[in-house]
Formats: C-alpha cells, structure tokens, sequence
C-alpha cells in the first residue's frame, strides 16, 4: 500500500514493520492488563456487580425508559430545529441586506456559545415565565436549547447544501422565467434536501450526545441520569458507565453509517448531480467558525 | 442593574471565565499532543496501530462528553482513587480530572483535522519527489508536513472552538467555571436575561476573535491548487 507518506515497504521496511508491530502489541498488552488488574484489585470484575444487566429488570426499569426520553428529546429537537433551520438558511441567502443581516447574526450567535448555557437559561425562562408543569421542565429545557443550537448549525447546513448545487440549475430555472421564489421552492430546495441529508444524519448524533448534559444539570430523565438512578440501586458505578457508554456507541455508530451509506448511495447515483454535504462537513460546521467557507461535495 | 454581580466572589464573573480559558488552554495542549501521536497512529505503515487509531476515534467521538467527564469524578476519582496528584485539594483535582476528560475528548478531533489535512496533500506531490530522490525525512519535511500544516490550521481552529465551548461541561463534575456560576446566578437573581445575555456575551468574546483570526490565517496559507 502506498500512500502520501511513505512508499509501498521494502525488505528492509518490511521487517521495521513487524518490529514496531511487536513492541506495540507488548506495551497495548501491557497497557491491558495493568487496567485488568487494577479492575480486578478494586472488586470491580465481580460478577455480582455485572449480572443486573444480563437481567431484564435493570433494563426495563432504568436503561430503556432513559433511552427513550434520549430518543424522545433528540427527536424532538431535530424535527422543530430543521424547518427553523431551513427558514434562517435560506434568509441568510436573501438578496435583500434587511433579511441577509439579521440572520447571519441569529446563525453566529448560536453558534457560538455552548449548548450548556442555552439549556440553563431556557430553564430558568420556562420557570419564571411560563406555566410548564416542573415535571415537564428538563424536556422542555434541553429541547429549547437544542433546538436554538442545531436550527443554526442546520442552517448553515441548509446553505450549504444550496451551495453546493451547480450554478447552472438556478440559471436554466431564471432563464425559462421562475419567480426567485419558485426558483428556491422547485428548482434548489427539493436537490438541496437530498444533498443535505447525509449530514442532518449525522448532526443527530450531536444532538444525542448533547442529551446527556441535560441529564446531569438539569436533572433531565434521559440514559446518563438512569445510570445513576440505576446505580445508586445496584452499586455497581463503573459497570454501568460502561454499559451505558456502549449504549451510545452502538447508537450512534448506527446513525454514522446511515449517513455514510446514504453519503455513498448519493455520489453513485446518477439522476443527482453529485453533490453531496458529507458526514466529515458537519464537525466543520458545528464549530462555530466565524463566516467559514467549507468543502461541499461538488468540489471535493 | 449589574449590581448583584459582585455579590459573587468564589469565584467572581472575571474569574470563572479565567477559570474556562485555563481549561482550555491545559487541555488544548494535552489534546493537541495526544492527537498527534493518535494521528501519527492513524497514517502508519504498521496496520496494528492504525487499528488502534482508528477504534480509539470511533469509540470515543461517540460517546457523549458528558459521559467521560462524569467518570472522571464518579469512576476514576471515586472508585479507582485516582487523586491526579491533589488528594485534599478537591478543586484542583475536579479542574485536573476535567482537563484529563477533555484531553481524550479532543483528541480524537485533533486526530481526524490531522489526518484529513494530510489527505489534501495529492499523492503525486510525494511520488514527484520520490522521483526525484528524496528520501523519506525529506519527502516528509519539505513536500508533505509544508503543505498539511497549512490546510490543517482551518479544521484545528474549528476543533479549538469548539472545545472553549465545550469546557462548560467541566460543569458537571463542579469546576468552578462560566456554565456553573451562571447557574448559581440565574437561579438565585431575578435578572434572567441580563444574566443569560452576559454570559452568552463572554463567550462569544472569547470564541469570535480567535475564529476571525485563525480562519484568516488559514485561508491566508491556504495553499492555491
């Protein structure tokens, strides 16, 4: 194999080759069994401590219930965040400076600052100003600020995606006399959703991920908040991080290869015109980069 | 009207921000150098350690922050008795295990900016001097690591962004930061919005200019193709 770096191995590359290979098993080894031993020398490889999730109670009772208010929230802030998120998009693409400004601030600013922040101040606001029920606060609260956090980045996603389209496709849909608003709601939104749908797959993985903090500031019910629930009833602290960090490993490694398969379906397919916003363009966005230009599809 | 915010003085505003830049700073560092070495991993002759670069990411970008640094405290520190050098010093050992959180964190996105800017370097570039006879320290030095370090600085500065933005959740384990004394103060004054609008306000001061500078850096030694 050859690559940028360094050429396809010789003999003598060959056998450097398999000396690195041997130490970097022995220290991985090494590495392994020191965790191994200091699990061990804390009682943590107890069987006890682990049976409760081969159990159904463990998980009829804690994880699946607090799976599902993850799923419910991340779900919820998705569908309110992407037409919220298509609107700002298309509006900081206006050809009007009144529309264009304003919502280039909106965008940036969300983008800027941690979801954290946006999540303690929408429970505090629906605290004091509205009549939501304090059962009902946390979802409320990490879903507001979810959705005030991923509508921007989907914005830029959305504008992205628009982008990417060739220029040609607005052209051909001006020069047979589309009204602007036509030329957007015919011509480049319905290529620019499927362009855009590898990467608002994998902005979900974000959102899932971000749960996890309402969980622990705002008391929110979802997965990492049952852990402790679960533990604190079962003793067993680092066996259920474990438990619940493969949780959300499996989940969203599954929705990294949807997006990838789905990246991959849309390059092959013919009728498209081979744009594509990536799965690898959404760290990108979520960043905050200031005015940032980024790779799309078209021109990779 | 912002008279209650020197009511707070452990920590003051001023201070708690200063306490976010630390963390950002100590774990920028540690991550930087941590990703290194796993992106050094990751584009290795050895199959074996691009293996391990290669689990290590998938395993750690997914799962939640939140999650590793409330380990830190609940598994690391509690169970395992890991003091990181401060065993009665809570605070410090709270900031040190949230660094160390961090650090595994981050470094996994260093790790993907490293490799992907060593990706945009196209293969000829390297076979043209190979053909030239260059060897492999030269390859490296003057044709390969000129041109990545350049592309790199873009993905990095998005990666650094977002871990100033990320330190809030150093929160969760009790770090004296900006997120956890605007909890405090939102819960306890009557001002939500100016409390809300002033913290909002710190961190785009702090991630605004650094995104305005790096990002015209990188598009400054961009390298023309």
């Amino acid at each position: 194999m050859t690559s940028v770096l360094y050429d396809a191995p010789g003999p003598r590359a060959k056998r450097r080759n398999v000396i690195l290979s041997v130490v970097f098993v022995a220290v991985l080894a090494l590495v392994l069994w020191w965790v191994y031993k200091t699990m061990d020398d804390k009682g943590q490889l107890e069987w006890s401590l682990w049976k409760p999730f081969t159990q159904s109670e463990a998980w009829t009772t804690y994880l699946l219930p607090g799976l599902a208010d993850t799923l419910k929230a991340a779900a919820l802030a998705m569908v309110i965040a992407l037409p919220l998120g298509a609107v700002l998009g298309i509006a900081r693409m206006s050809d009007h400076r009144w529309v264009r400004g304003p919502a280039a601030v909106v965008v940036e600013f969300f983008r800027a600052i941690p979801v954290l922040l946006l999540m303690l101040f929408a429970n505090e606001f629906f605290a004091r100003s509205t009549d939501v029920s304090s059962a009902d606060r946390p979802l409320y609260a990490v879903v507001t600020g979810l959705v005030l956090y991923n509508a921007s980045v989907l914005a830029e996603v959305v504008r992205a995606g628009i982008l990417s389209l060739p220029k040609g496709q607005s052209e051909a849909a001006q020069a047979i006399g589309l009204r602007k608003s036509q030329v957007m709601g015919s011509i480049l939104l319905p290529q620019a959703v499927t362009v855009m749908l590898p990467a608002i797959v994998s902005q979900l993985v974000v959102i899932v991920k971000d749960t996890a903090l309402g969980g622990v500031m705002l008391g929110f019910t979802e997965l990492l908040n049952s852990r402790g629930t679960l533990a604190a009833n079962y003793a067993n602290v680092v066996q259920s991080f474990i438990v619940v960090a493969i949780i959300y490993i499996v989940l969203n490694f599954l929705l990294t290869s949807f997006a990838s398969w789905l990246e991959g379906r849309l390059r092959r397919s013919k009728r498209s015109t081979g744009a594509v916003l990536g799965v690898d363009d959404v760290d990108e966005l979520n960043a905050g980069e200031v005015g940032g230009t980024f790779a799309t599809g078209a021109e990779k | 009207m912002f008279d209650f915010i020197s009511d707070y003085d452990d920590p003051t505003l001023l201070g708690a921000f200063w306490m976010t830049v630390k963390l950002t700073v100590f774990s920028g560092v540690g991550s930087l150098i941590w990703g290194t070495l796993l992106a050094a991993m990751r584009v290795s002759p050895v199959p074996l350690m691009r293996w391990f670069g290669t689990v290590y990411v998938n395993i750690v970008r997914n799962i939640p922050l939140t999650v590793i640094i409330v380990f830190t405290s609940l598994g690391l520190a509690d169970i395992f008795g890991v003091t990181m050098g401060a065993p009665d010093d809570f605070a410090l050992q709270g900031f040190r295990l949230a660094v160390l959180g961090l650090i595994a964190y981050t470094a996994a996105f260093v790790c993907e900016a490293l490799r992907s800017g060593i990706n945009t370097v196209p293969v000829g570039q390297a076979e043209a001097a190979r053909a030239l006879g260059l060897n492999f320290t030269q390859v490296l030095s003057l044709i390969v690591l000129p041109q990545a370090f350049r592309s790199v600085i873009g993905p990095l500065a998005n990666v650094l962004i977002a871990l100033t933005k990320n330190t809030t959740v150093a929160a969760t384990i009790g770090v004296a930061e900006a997120a956890l004394l605007m909890k405090e103060m939102i819960e306890n004054e009557a001002q939500t919005l100016l409390i809300g609008a002033v913290f909002a306000f710190g961190f785009v001061v702090l991630t605004l200019p650094t995104g305005l500078f790096l990002n015209w850096l990188s598009k400054r030694l961009a390298v023309k193709r």
